[in-house]
């Protein structure tokens, strides 16, 4: 028994079924989605039977410059299988993305985290407080402007 | 001797000082240069000044021991640095404390945070004075020495609440509510269980009750030694009744905040008390300084059978894991009181049957005893043992774990 | 008549002898009940991340040990294998089976960490602790042997190992494989059927599987809950797939299900270290690698190991550089915290330690 992933192919056109406004693209190994859609996405893959991913690995956010990426590596531990979520967050000044608390309560110190260090705000979160680094610090360290 | 009390009067076994021999010499030599009230409060001291040295000195002595065992029993070599096998090390750690600074925490009750340890060692102490050290050496061989020592020894434990309230710091608090919880517990079934000596010794006072012991009390009453082993392991502190100072949970409980000199009159008032505890055993329980050739070795018989007392703790200690606070009061409600019961019950019987007509008993009737107390203590113990411990595993598996979020001030409805 | 009683609201940490680290939670009491709870971390807080984009894929390696510092190697292996994923190479055979034996020592040591302070935790006055970190001393001692170092020993490298063992390790590590056997049942002896250590822990903060999984538990703790999933059996990395091993499962997810999962673990680990000796080869450790490493700009890599305590990840983003455009590490201490709220509410302050103690938290890894 080993672990299949899942490719951006067949997630993005199971997606589009559910949530046709979330999709923007994919690739062989993951799909996109709109950062303020990213808490329906969520949902519908872990409830979604074909899916199944109730398994939420790790939240990684990515600075590159122009925009902010989100990746959700995620696991279905029944069907044995691992799928890739990303998404673009634009703008430097508020970036924001729909967080995903409710559907994976372990992203709960994740998106903090990201906030905290890389100043995405994730709309939803009951707790969207500093995590690492304490309330009044100045910027958010892992930017790529963050000196 | 121009005293008007004759030493010879006042040292009688009814007088206050109860034949001490060494207050008899001290006394008479003393009253040859000086007026006799003054002999008298220079003997007393003098006897005071050695028996609280002699604890003291005990208490460090207890220290650096259970400190080499505790090393032995954990694979490690424990202080073995100054003097032969560390023995110094004691000196080493009361220098340390005496030459750090004594650090009385912002809001603390200055005056309760400074009586504690006094209160503390003052009361071990005075528990010590009736100890009977070997044939005939005690500083007072009260007549109501058990109810004595019950009193003075329960003064550690209002100490401890007392320094949990003025420490101003709320682990210190959680000890002393622990503390105090754990006292009301510990304390009934250790009272029963020396009924049950008592009842056998036919009196009251250490020094009879050690001249009691043709068969050593621990055989006769099994089930009195094991309830009062337990209940003083709580009244010292000790694994697994340690919750008051329980150091992975509440840092050191009441004595978070103490220290410089008032911790390590703490420290002193701990290892004394063990010893003081030991020594209980030993008196109640081992037969005392009875042993061969007694009247000259009873003293080394006495220190052996301490020594016993103490390993004991110290094997316990580093053996055992803790209990949760209210498994301690299932252990002392459930377990040990209706065990101390049993062992009065049994006792009382049995001594009503087995007396003679003056009332005494003789070597073989106590033979007796301990077969039939033997046998009673396996079958109880066996008995409720299950019992608590079907009751202790099913209320932790009970209990809910998903209580809901109390925001607020919660009300407890009394009465 | 209503006596009025005030919930009490306790710092516990940063300075607490029991929170492993300087783990800070501030529990409000009513009496000994705790009514809530929220953990507060950055203590530790390094800026690994930060400081793993300024140097090369290679000086990584270093960064990685200080993480979990009580399984420095199982953090190694992670990263190389997401450097490896990422340069598209496989280390030599001996590479492999050098990383998997020193990776299952490792994880014995940190078990017998967690074992030895989750006892100590229960109130037991050091010994178990002392004959937990007997053993660990002794694997040590084999790591300084491969590596010169004890703790952050910087043993491996993208692709294989930093260097072959030298020739007195193998009798070394019969030798301990031989006494820790005897070492290990002594523990298990006084442990696993200790009357006072199953009232404390049986039932005590159970955790359900769904609960577990949802908020993304992983390592022991999500499999003291009856969950199947050990990424070794998943996804074999390294020499995973020519080893037989089993996965021990709890059923309750309760505290005592913890510990046993870990003690259980021990035992597999060392069925794996013994097929590791058995089946390894002589031959190249490591490949040849030019010194500084360079991946195709845009090429990503997600490399995973079943660490110590859960899952332990690395996320690496190439921009065509000498060092990582960017280095996420999923650490499973801070992720297993999420469930700190659901063990503790409602259970007491003696719990509250031990259950804290069983999730079994590195406060490196926390805050990295």
């Amino acid at each position: 028994m080993t672990l299949t992933a899942v490719p951006g192919e067949t997630l993005g056109r199971r997606l589009q079924e559910a949530a046709p406004d979330a999709v923007i693209e994919w690739d062989e190994s993951a799909v996109w989605v709109r950062p303020e859609s990213i808490g329906t996405v969520a949902n519908f893959l872990r409830n979604d039977s074909e899916t199944d991913f109730v398994f939420l690995n790790s939240i990684s956010a990515i600075d590159f410059i122009e925009y902010f990426e989100l990746v959700y590596h995620l696991t279905s531990l029944a069907k044995q299988q691992t799928g890739v979520v990303r998404s673009r967050v634009y703008g430097r000044e508020e970036p924001s993305a729909a967080s995903v608390f409710n559907v994976w309560r372990g992203a709960d110190f994740q998106e903090r985290e990201i906030w905290d260090l890389m100043g995405i705000r994730f709309n939803g979160h009951p707790n969207m407080k500093r995590i690492m680094l304490w309330e009044g610090f100045d910027g958010h360290p892992l930017r790529k402007d963050f000196l | 001797m121009r005293c008007i009390t004759t030493p010879e009067n006042m040292l009688s076994p009814e007088g206050a000082f109860g034949g001490n021999p060494l207050f008899y010499w001290i006394y008479g030599l003393a009253a040859h240069l000086v007026p006799c009230w003054l002999a008298y409060v220079i003997a007393g001291l003098v006897i005071m000044l050695i028996l609280i040295n002699a604890v003291l000195l005990g208490a460090a002595i207890v220290s650096w021991g259970e400190r080499r065992l505790l090393g032995r029993f954990q694979n490690r070599v424990g202080p073995n640095r100054w003097g032969p096998f560390g023995a110094l090390q004691p000196i080493a750690d009361l220098t340390k404390l005496i030459t750090k600074e004594d650090i009385i925490p912002y809001g603390a009750d200055r005056l309760a945070f400074t009586a504690v340890p006094v209160i503390m060692v003052s009361s071990l102490l005075v528990a010590t004075a009736v100890i009977p050290f070997a044939k005939d050496v005690a500083l007072v061989d009260l007549n109501v020495g058990v109810l004595f020592i019950l009193a003075v020894s329960s003064l550690t434990s209002i100490a401890i609440f007392t320094a949990g309230w003025a420490s101003n710091n709320r682990y210190a608090l959680f000890g002393a509510g622990r503390a105090v919880a754990v006292l009301i517990s510990y304390e009934v079934p250790v009272v029963l269980s020396l009924l049950g000596v008592v009842v056998v010794a036919g009196s009251m006072s250490l020094g009879d009750i050690v001249v009691a012991q043709a068969v050593p009390f621990f055989l006769v009453q099994p089930l009195a030694f094991f309830v009062f082993l337990a209940g003083m392991s709580a009244e010292l502190n000790r694994t697994p009744f340690d919750v008051a100072e329980a150091e992975s949970e509440i840092i050191a409980g009441y004595h978070t905040e103490y220290s410089g000199i008032k911790f390590a009159l703490i420290q002193a008032a701990e290892f004394g008390g063990a010893l003081f505890v030991s020594g209980l055993i030993a008196t109640l329980f081992l037969a005392g300084w009875a042993g061969p050739v007694a009247d000259w070795l009873g003293w080394l018989w006495f220190l052996i059978k301490t020594f016993i007392g103490i390993f004991l703790f110290v094997w316990i200690r580093s053996t055992f894991p803790r209990l949760r606070l209210d498994q301690i009061m299932a252990v002392c409600w459930k377990f040990l009181m209706p065990l101390s019961i049993i062992n009065l019950a049994a006792v009382v019987l049995e001594v009503y049957f087995l007396r003679d007509a003056s009332g005494t008993l003789s070597t073989s009737d106590l033979w007796i005893m301990a077969g039939i107390n033997m046998v009673v203590a396996v079958v109880s113990i066996a008995f409720f043992g299950r019992i608590i411990r079907q009751k202790i595993r099913n209320s932790s598996r009970t209990m809910t774990a998903s209580a809901p979020m109390v925001r607020g001030v919660p009300t407890i409805e009394v009465g | 008549m209503t006596i009025r009683t005030e919930p009490m609201t306790v710092n516990v940490g940063p300075q607490h002898p029991s929170t492993h680290g300087v783990f800070r939670v501030r529990i409000t009491f009513d009496g000994e009940d705790i009514v809530e709870v929220e953990p507060v971390l950055g203590y530790l807080h390094r800026g690994s991340e930060k400081l793993a984009e300024e140097r090369n894929y290679v000086q990584v390696v270093t960064l990685t040990d200080r993480l979990d510092y009580t399984s420095s190697m199982i953090n190694n292996q992670a990263y190389c294998l997401a450097v490896e994923q990422l340069l598209g190479i496989e280390p030599p055979p001996r590479g492999k089976y050098l990383r998997t034996l020193t990776a299952e020592l490792q994880r014995i040591a940190s078990h017998l960490i967690a074992v030895g302070f989750f006892v100590q935790e229960l109130g037991a006055f050091g010994t178990p602790l002392m004959y937990t970190f007997r053993s660990r001393e002794r694997i040590l001692d084999l790591f300084e042997m491969l590596c010169g170092a004890r703790i952050t020993v910087s043993y491996m490298r993208p692709g294989g190992v930093f260097s072959d063992t030298p020739p007195d390790f193998w009798p070394a590590l019969d030798q301990f494989l031989e006494d820790f056997e005897g070492e290990l049942e002594e523990i298990e002896n006084l442990l696993l059927n200790n009357e006072i250590l199953m009232v404390r822990t049986r039932g005590v903060s159970p955790l359900p599987a769904d609960v577990a999984i949802n908020c993304s538990v992983s390592g022991p703790v999500l499999r003291a809950s009856g969950v199947n999933w050990d990424w070794r059996k998943m996804a074999p990395y390294d020499a995973y797939d020519q080893v037989d091993f089993d996965v021990p499962i709890g059923s309750n997810g309760d505290n005592y299900d913890r510990f046993w999962v870990r003690m259980q673990e021990v035992r597999q680990s060392l069925r794996i270290v013994r097929q590791c000796i058995a089946q390894i080869e002589p031959g190249p450790v490591r490949l040849e690698l030019p010194l500084v490493l360079r991946a195709e700009p845009g090429a990503e890599a997600y490399g995973r190991v079943e660490a110590s305590k859960g899952e332990l990840g690395f996320f690496l983003v190439s921009d065509g550089g000498v060092s990582p455009y960017r280095c996420k590490i999923r650490s499973p201490s801070l992720i297993n915290l999420t469930i700190t709220e659901h063990l503790l509410l409602g259970w007491k302050l003696a719990d509250m330690i031990v259950s804290l103690g069983s999730v079994d938290i590195n406060m490196g890894e926390v805050d990295r």
